[in-house]
Formats: C-alpha cells, structure tokens, sequence
C-alpha cells in the first residue's frame, strides 16, 4: 500500500525519467548527429537490457545469502524462449509463456 | 526516375492519419493483451484503478509499469523506483535516435508530440516501414501512436477492474507477461541482426549473464542490469571489427 502523496512523487518522477530519454533524440536530430561510436553503444543496449531482464527474472536474490536460481522462472522460460524463435511473434510469445507460467506453478 | 520520385512524394502527401490506425491493428492484441496483464497485476501490487490508469497515461511504458508495480509491491524506495524506471526506459533513447532524422523537418512541438509516443511495438512498425523504402510522414505516425496510446491506457484500466477477480494473477502466470515480452523483444531484436554479426551478440550474450550472476551477489538486481549492460554494450564497442 502506498500513501497518494507518495504515489503522486513517484509519478511525477517516473513520467519526466520516462518522457526525457523518448523526446531528447527527436530535439537533438535537428542539430547534429550522434557520433558513430555513441551510435554502435546505443545499438548494443537493447540486446544487453533485455539480456539483464531475463537473468533478473531468474534469480532469487535473498540479501546477504547471495543469489538463487528460480526453477518456476526457469521452467518456463526454456519453453517461452523457443516459442519465440519460431513463432517471431510477441504476442503469441506473451500468451504462451503466460500459460506455461501457469502450468508450471499448478505442478509445482 | 524523376517521375518515381514525384510519385513517392505524392505518396508521402497524402498518406494519413487513418493509414497509421490501419498499420497500427496488428500490434494491438500485444496492446490489449500485456495491458490487461498489466492492469491485474497493478491491482493485486495494491495499487487503485485510479493509479493504474495514471501510470498507464503518463508512464506509458509497459516494462517500467510492471516493475514499478513489482518495486512498490516489495516496498521499494521511492527513489530506486525512479532510477530503475529511468534505466529501464533508457533504450528509448536508442529508438528515438533512430526515428528521429525522418521528422526534422516537422516543427520541434511535433517531433515532442511523436517522440512522447515511442514505444517498442510502434518504433518496430515505423522502423519496418522505413526499412521497406515506404513512406511516413507525421499524420501517419500520430495515428500510429495514439491508436496504440488510447488502446494502451484502456486495456490497462479494463485490467485494473477486473482484477478484483483475481486475488491471486500469479497463479495464472500473468505476472510472467513482462519477461515473456523481454524474451520475445530480445529474440525479435537477434532476428535483425545480420548472420556475420550473430557470433559477437552471442559473445556479448553470454557475459551479460556472467555480470548479472557476478554483481547479484552483492548488488540489488536492478543495479546489476545497469552495470553489467553499460560494461557489456562498451566492451561490444571496443571488440566490434
């Protein structure tokens, strides 16, 4: 639970941290352009940031007794990650991972 | 050639508003889907309807939405909220920069207007349109964007109303919907890249998750994928031929 004045601060922050990073490229562009090792970086993050998802989604971080896998996640994922190569479809990848999801936690 | 020319920027003239709805549909199940995952989720992290629908207007961003919901639900800072948030949301940069020189001749509160709107699925049809040679102008691009926009907001509301009917979305695993989209988004992506280029993703792959697994230990999760993603994405720099 989170008091509205909390909320309100959060959204505020979240909006502008959100707004920034899609709006400064398109102000920017009409300038100069991005130099081509910025560019290869920038082209670099989108397979890195998801990459760090995944894992993230894998782990079980429990404090100072370090890291643990988490078998659910795992479980599904390995189906999820082959339905998205053959399928090349996000929203088919979504649904199936959604039920994979689920029939691992009704097993397990 | 100067009569292919001509036609093309006929072309780009009188494409409209209602060209960009039509492109818009076959990415609006993806819309509707995570978006009513969403909307549960938020109402089961005990957050209202009402705070559903306003991080759906203004946040706007599906991956950041359910991890704020997960960050509040684990009774996160504030702050760390917001700067996972930011961190999360950075790769918009990456599509913007990438959109952005097809609209430098719009004015700058157009190219504002556009560049609020970027998200993942409509950079993706933009980018494929591009990419085919075709046309796009602003009227077709705002009519890209708000379809998504408008359906994005109400999926997510819908969602938040019915998730009074399930107390429990975990045990239907749709809190899964969010890493099922980064794998999706993650294999879309490796699928663009040509085959020469495949081994060094691989490469660079693999020692993202070597970080993740390294820094985990000592740091928060959300820390980890900042680090180990500014580390990898130079290192792709530094060893790209």
């Amino acid at each position: 639970m989170m008091s509205n004045t909390s909320f309100i601060l959060l959204l505020i922050g979240c909006t502008l941290v959100t707004f920034i990073p899609r709006v400064i490229p398109f102000l920017v562009a009409r300038n100069f352009t991005i130099s081509e090792p910025v560019e290869k970086w920038l082209s670099y993050l989108p397979v890195c940031i998801f990459t760090g998802l995944i894992v993230e989604s894998l782990l079980e971080t429990s404090g100072s007794t370090g890291i643990r896998i988490n078998w659910e996640a795992l479980l599904a994922t390995i189906p999820t990650i082959i339905v998205a190569f053959l399928s090349k479809s996000l929203l088919t990848t979504v649904l199936f991972g959604v039920v994979c999801m689920a029939i691992v936690r009704l097993i397990m | 050639m100067q009569s292919l020319k001509y036609e093309k920027q006929k072309e780009q003239q009188t494409l409209s508003y209602l060209d960009g709805v039509k492109d818009c549909i076959p990415t609006l199940l993806g819309y509707i889907s995570i978006g009513l995952a969403m909307g549960v989720v938020g109402v089961s992290s005990g957050l209202s309807v009402l705070h559903v629908f306003l991080l759906a207007t203004f946040v706007y961003a599906g991956a950041s939405q359910f991890i704020i919901c997960a960050m509040i639900a684990a009774a996160s800072p504030i702050s760390a909220i917001i700067l996972t948030t930011f961190i999360v949301n950075l790769r918009h940069l990456l599509l913007s920069s990438a959109l952005a020189p097809k609209f430098t001749q719009y004015s700058v509160l157009k190219n504002i207007g556009i560049g609020s709107l970027v998200t993942d699925e409509s950079f993706g049809v933009a980018i494929t349109k591009i990419a085919r040679k075709e046309p796009i102008n602003d009227r077709w691009m705002n009519g890209l964007n708000l379809t998504a926009y408008l359906v994005w907001i109400g999926a997510c509301t819908i969602g938040g109303y019915i998730g009074g009917w399930f107390p429990d979305p975990e045990q239907f695993g749709l809190d899964y919907a969010l890493p099922a989209m980064f794998i999706a988004l993650l294999i879309l992506q490796l699928q663009t890249i040509k085959p020469t280029k495949l081994k060094h993703y691989l490469l660079l792959i693999t020692l993202m998750i070597i970080c993740m697994l390294v820094f985990s230990t000592f740091l928060s999760s959300s820390l980890s994928v900042i680090i180990s993603t500014i580390i990898v994405a130079t290192i792709g720099v530094v060893t790209d031929k």
